[in-house]
């Protein structure tokens, strides 16, 4: 690996909470400590359930959101706490495609005024230019043939075409990294295999790197290289993809692979080990070991009160669990 | 191709279609008074006072009641020496070179149920020094002939016939004299005139018009030569043109005819441009949050407890508005109303829409997020609201007009409202002076309504049944 | 096969809107044993909804054409009129889970008291007699029986999700329909209602119509499956024949798109997107995007019956139909 594309370490989120204007403050620690690599035309994956803050992580590697604390290094630069003007550089290296298609594209601009919106802000001017790069960026996502889709607007496409086009629009900067955020969780089955290969095309030809933020585990083997399991607002395990799969070690990580079905008629006989309860809310999450509640691995004494950190056990295998210290 | 579609939709609500019509029609109505009569001599002609509409009767319906009336009501008859009309005839006589007699004989034929409301005659002479002598007579239809008065004329004469006090003395001792009976009321000069010589002329509801030709001579003496008389007789009837007239014999076509292009641009602008101006503040208030929210929405909530009303009164004792200046101050003072809380409330919603986050991804800044993606996807949504506060707007400028805080100058729908009901129109019975200009309001605002309701299933179709 | 328990036959629902009539369902047929489970797979705006709710007779109100059989036990249910329908299939014999069922829960409105209302309206129950039963079915879905007195927000969208499976378990209904009953949940706690359901099946012999655009997901009830696509059933089939050896290419083709966990397979997908269903191809509805498309295949595929009952929608099956 050479040396990183992004580097993010101890990375903080916080959100201020107040009841009334002389009420408590308290904070939603969505983003709680966070650090990861991403190698220049690398594809990982961060994989949790809602509300587990991993979608808040994306944001805010993408500085939509201010951090709290932590670093964000993007290409040898700290971009963790950039000025306005500076940060106009950052957006235009970056690229967000987000969960809901539809949702994430002006319902009142044809595609090519969507298209158009990023390189206007981005100071090129000149209408053949724009026209040009509009036409590559659609053509890399297949939308073809363009005469048929330049002119019409969002609800006009299936929801399979409205994510090529979000997907076309945070490509057209040509950015060096791109954030996913369920980008086919709303989606058919049909068409999310092709959203993802066309993801995974453009990643391998043009110099992209991808964070795949998803809750389905069964996609990741598939289209990243490397696994971040996220629970309660903590990175509980990494690995690449192949060992991860084939050697869970955290038992959230664990029960996440065991409950996850394949198509098989004979799991309708088998009831599955399920973890008891619910993610703890990350206003006051359980002390020790977030996931000490509902682990069938719990140690009295040890998982409840400190937290353990992140160690290596194996080649770039990392796990946040007492069991392996 | 979407106008098209769009405007398929809306022509499946017969309201839309009823509520266009009427505002199509009001906006032809507009382009046409701009076009024939510019505002400048409109409101010249408004102002111009009453020796301007001199010809015109007093306080007159439309003419085209006497479609619904069996009994006709009498039409103004204007005849003049300078007119070459049918039945004005001029005959100069030059006497030994000296001085000169001017014979003018004017006759009309008189077939209305109902007796005129005035007759005046008005002369123009060119003489140098002394005044001629004439002799006004009347010959009713059966040839009887009543001298109604001797004078010598001034340049610039007018003979108010109804007016003359002595002549109607006369006659009414005549008549009483002729049936050795007392009038009961007061007879109009008119009515004396053109009533049938019997015993119903004593009853003013009895009382029938003697129909016929009638003629009124003028022998004027002049003594010196080269003596021109311009003479005009006017019958005043009791109904006058498409819209009536008022008070001051004014035609209220003018005021109704121009009340349409005044309440349209009135309301149209007040309501568009309130609604976009509270649109943009609420995106503002609603994007920037933080301080900027709050200052926003605390000058929002003073201006929501301002009473609207007395503060436009205020503002008027100080300053005589004018439309423009009217329509300035309305705004300001919507501008901050409730609407921006709605507006606001909207765009807290869009603002966290997916693709506005995108577009803080890709690098849009604050003025293009709200110009260029909060505010458009609101637009639409509003413009129920807008053609349906046209109305209100139209309806505020008539009240505000009737309080006396209309543009003085200004022909407008409320401002007949306001004549109208300083002088009484409902206690004297002239319904038209009320009715004409409310039919116009309530027409104009409610095809906005079911304009604006139409629109409003169409763009908020949660509304909508199926 | 065993007794038919559910039987629908040619079953038609369109509805009208402003762009057109909606096929929403059109000509479907399948039929279910006792105490098994269908599932019925589809993509969005397949019309698998509608069937749902076309079984239960809670039709749009602007509904144009609505006709077939549905028998139930026998009984054709579309013989019944209203007022029997009401009350003695719908919500007592046979229940529905609606999509995103967890909303459909009043904010304002006890648990218990909004969990007896059937009870108390349909089968005239004491009230006290009736929060019995809610205790002791909330305790079958393994909800604890205090939270009758909790109102709904004070329960996480799992245990929500267990209430409104209870709510339709109160009347001992004989099938219960359930309409992507897990679409709003995490992967555990989906794990957890599928569990659930499991157990239901087992031990109180109801039989299900499971309603799921998840392909992996609906193995973990299914005996049979249908898939719909454009408002038609294009096979019925039995789960271990579906899940291993799909027939219709579009089932075919749906199965390469799932991904596996477990093991290594090529992925694949369907270009292009399924017709709409205000004016669906005239001959097979999925002919334009099949890569086996030929000839005939402009015309509509009449049900090729394969074995036992099951069918595929398919000219390519032409031959093996007896």
């Amino acid at each position: 690996m050479s040396s990183p594309l992004l580097y993010v370490e101890n990375l903080k989120e916080y959100f201020e909470i107040r009841r009334g204007p002389f009420g408590k403050r308290s904070y939603v620690k969505a983003v709680d400590g966070v650090s990861l690599t991403l190698a220049g035309r690398e594809a990982i994956s961060i994989v949790g359930e809602s509300g587990c803050g991993k979608t808040t992580l994306g944001k805010t590697i993408l500085r939509l959101y201010e951090p709290t604390d932590g670093k964000i290094i993007f290409r040898g630069r700290d971009v963790t706490h950039l000025g306005w003007r500076e940060l106009k550089w950052y957006r235009r290296e970056t690229g967000l495609v987000q969960q809901d298609p539809f949702g994430a594209l002006p319902p009142f601009m044809t595609v090519k005024r969507i298209l158009e919106e990023p390189l206007a802000i981005h100071g090129i001017k000149d209408r053949k230019e724009r026209e040009k790069r509009v036409y590559k960026a659609l053509e890399r996502v297949k939308l073809t043939p363009i005469e048929d889709f330049i002119n019409k607007y969002p609800h006009m496409l299936s929801g399979g075409q409205q994510q090529r086009l979000v997907i076309a629009r945070s490509i057209i900067l040509e950015p060096k990294m791109i954030v996913a955020d369920e980008p086919v969780s709303m989606l058919d089955a049909s068409v999310r295999i092709e959203i993802l290969k066309l993801l995974q095309d453009l990643q391998r030809r043009y110099d992209l790197s991808v964070i795949y933020i998803t809750h389905d585990l069964s996609t990741t083997r598939y289209f990243s290289e490397r696994i971040y399991i996220m629970y309660a607002a903590h990175i509980v395990e990494s690995a690449e993809t192949k060992e991860m799969l084939v050697n869970p070690l955290h038992p959230y990580t664990r029960a996440l692979l065991n409950v996850i079905p394949d198509p098989d008629p004979s799991n309708r006989f088998m009831i599955k080990e399920v973890p008891i309860g619910e993610p703890p809310n990350l206003i006051n999450p359980p002390a020790g070991c977030r996931f000490n509640p509902r682990c069938p691995n719990f140690m009295k004494g040890i998982c409840d009160t400190k937290e353990p950190s992140l160690i290596e056990v194996g080649k770039g295998h990392y796990v946040k669990c007492w069991l392996y210290d | 191709m979407l106008l098209k579609d769009f405007f398929k939709h809306l022509l499946i609500y017969k309201s839309a279609f009823a509520g266009l019509i009427i505002i199509l029609i009001l906006v032809g109505l507009s382009i046409y008074t701009i076009v024939a009569l510019p505002y400048e001599e409109a409101t010249k002609l408004w102002r111009a006072g009453e020796q301007y509409w001199l010809d015109n009767p007093r306080n007159s319906p439309p003419s085209w009641i006497n479609f619904f009336l069996s009994r006709k009501l009498p039409e103004t008859i204007v005849l003049s020496t300078d007119r070459n009309q049918p039945g004005v005839s001029k005959a100069i006589i030059s006497v030994e070179g000296k001085f000169s007699v001017i014979r003018v004989e004017i006759s009309f034929n008189y077939e209305y149920d109902d007796f005129p409301s005035e007759i005046n005659l008005f002369f123009k002479s060119n003489f140098t020094a002394s005044a001629p002598k004439v002799t006004v007579s009347w010959i009713k239809p059966n040839g009887e002939e009543i001298i109604l008065k001797i004078f010598l004329i001034s340049k610039d004469y007018s003979y108010y016939i109804s007016n003359d006090e002595n002549l109607v003395r006369d006659l009414i001792s005549a008549i009483s004299k002729k049936f050795n009976k007392t009038f009961e009321y007061g007879a109009p000069l008119p009515l004396l005139l053109f009533a049938q010589e019997d015993e119903s002329i004593f009853n003013p509801n009895t009382a029938k018009v003697t129909k016929g030709r009638y003629k009124l001579q003028i022998e004027a003496i002049c003594f010196e030569t080269g003596i021109d008389l311009f003479s005009k007789l006017v019958i005043y009837g009791k109904v006058h043109g498409w819209a009536g007239t008022d008070h001051l014999r004014r035609d209220l076509g003018i005021a109704l005819l121009w009340g349409a292009p005044i309440a349209l641009s009135f309301g149209v602008t007040a309501s568009a441009s309130t609604a976009l101006i509270q649109m943009f503040i609420g995106a503002i208030s609603a994007w920037f949050g933080g301080k900027m929210d709050t200052i926003i929405q605390r000058i929002t909530e003073v201006f929501m407890i301002l009473p609207f009303l007395p503060v436009l009164i205020m503002i008027s004792t100080f300053y005589k508005f004018s439309i423009m200046v009217l329509l300035v101050v309305v705004i300001a003072l919507t501008m901050f109303g409730s609407g921006v809380k709605n507006y606001r409330a909207m765009f807290l919603q869009i603002k966290e829409f997916p693709y506005v986050e995108a577009a803080k991804a890709y690098g849009a800044d604050s003025l293009r997020i709200v110009l260029y993606y909060l505010i458009p996807k609101v637009l639409p949504t509003i413009i129920p609201s807008i053609v349906l506060s046209v109305a209100d707007f139209v309806f505020l400028e008539a009240a505000l007009a009737i309080l006396g805080l209309g543009d003085p100058l200004a022909p407008t729908w409320g401002k007949i409202i306001d004549d109208a009901f300083t002088n009484g129109a409902l206690y004297k019975g002239l319904y038209y002076w009320v009715l004409e200009p409310s039919i116009m309001l309530a027409a104009a605002s409610l095809s906005f309504a079911m304009l604006g309701f139409a629109l409003d299933k169409i763009f908020n179709p949660k509304l909508k049944e199926i | 096969m065993g007794e038919r328990h559910l039987s629908i036959k040619s079953l038609v629902m369109y509805y009208r809107t402003l762009r057109g009539e909606v096929k929403a369902v059109d000509d479907v047929s399948f039929s279910l044993p006792k105490g098994e489970t269908i599932a019925v797979i589809g993509e969005s705006g397949c019309g698998k909804s509608s069937l749902a709710k076309s079984i239960i007779r809670l039709l749009p109100r602007n509904v144009s054409v609505y006709k077939g059989t549905i028998l139930f036990n026998g009984l054709n249910l579309m013989d019944l009129d209203e007022e029997t329908f009401t009350k003695e299939i719908r919500w007592t014999k046979i229940t529905y889970v609606p999509q995103a069922a967890l909303n459909s829960l009043n904010p304002i409105i006890k648990i218990g008291d909004q969990m007896i209302e059937p009870l108390l309206l349909h089968q005239k129950m004491s009230k006290s007699e009736a929060l019995e039963r809610a205790a002791k079915t909330l305790k079958a879905v393994g909800v604890n029986e205090a939270f009758l007195h909790h109102y709904p927000f004070e329960l996480s969208g799992g245990m929500k999700q267990r209430v409104i499976i209870a709510m339709s378990l109160l009347t001992n209904p004989e099938l219960m329909i359930l309409d992507e009953p897990t679409s709003s949940l995490d992967v555990l706690t989906q794990a957890n209602i599928m569990n659930l359901l499991k157990s239901i099946k087992k031990e109180m012999k109801i039989s299900m119509v499971f309603i799921t655009h998840d392909v992996s997901l609906s193995s973990e009830l299914a005996d049979k499956v249908a898939v719909m696509y454009a408002g038609q059933i294009i096979e019925f089939s039995d789960a271990e024949a579906f899940y291993n050896n799909p027939k219709h290419p579009y089932s075919q083709k749906l199965m390469e798109s799932v991904p596996t966990l477990r093991t290594d397979k090529k992925l694949g997908f369907i270009p292009g997107s399924p017709p709409s269903l205000l004016d669906p191809p005239r001959g097979c509805r999925f002919a334009d995007r099949c890569p086996f498309a030929f000839e005939k295949c402009v015309k509509d595929p009449p049900i090729m019956h394969l074995n036992e009952g099951f069918y595929a929608k398919c000219w390519l099956y032409e031959k093996e139909s007896p």
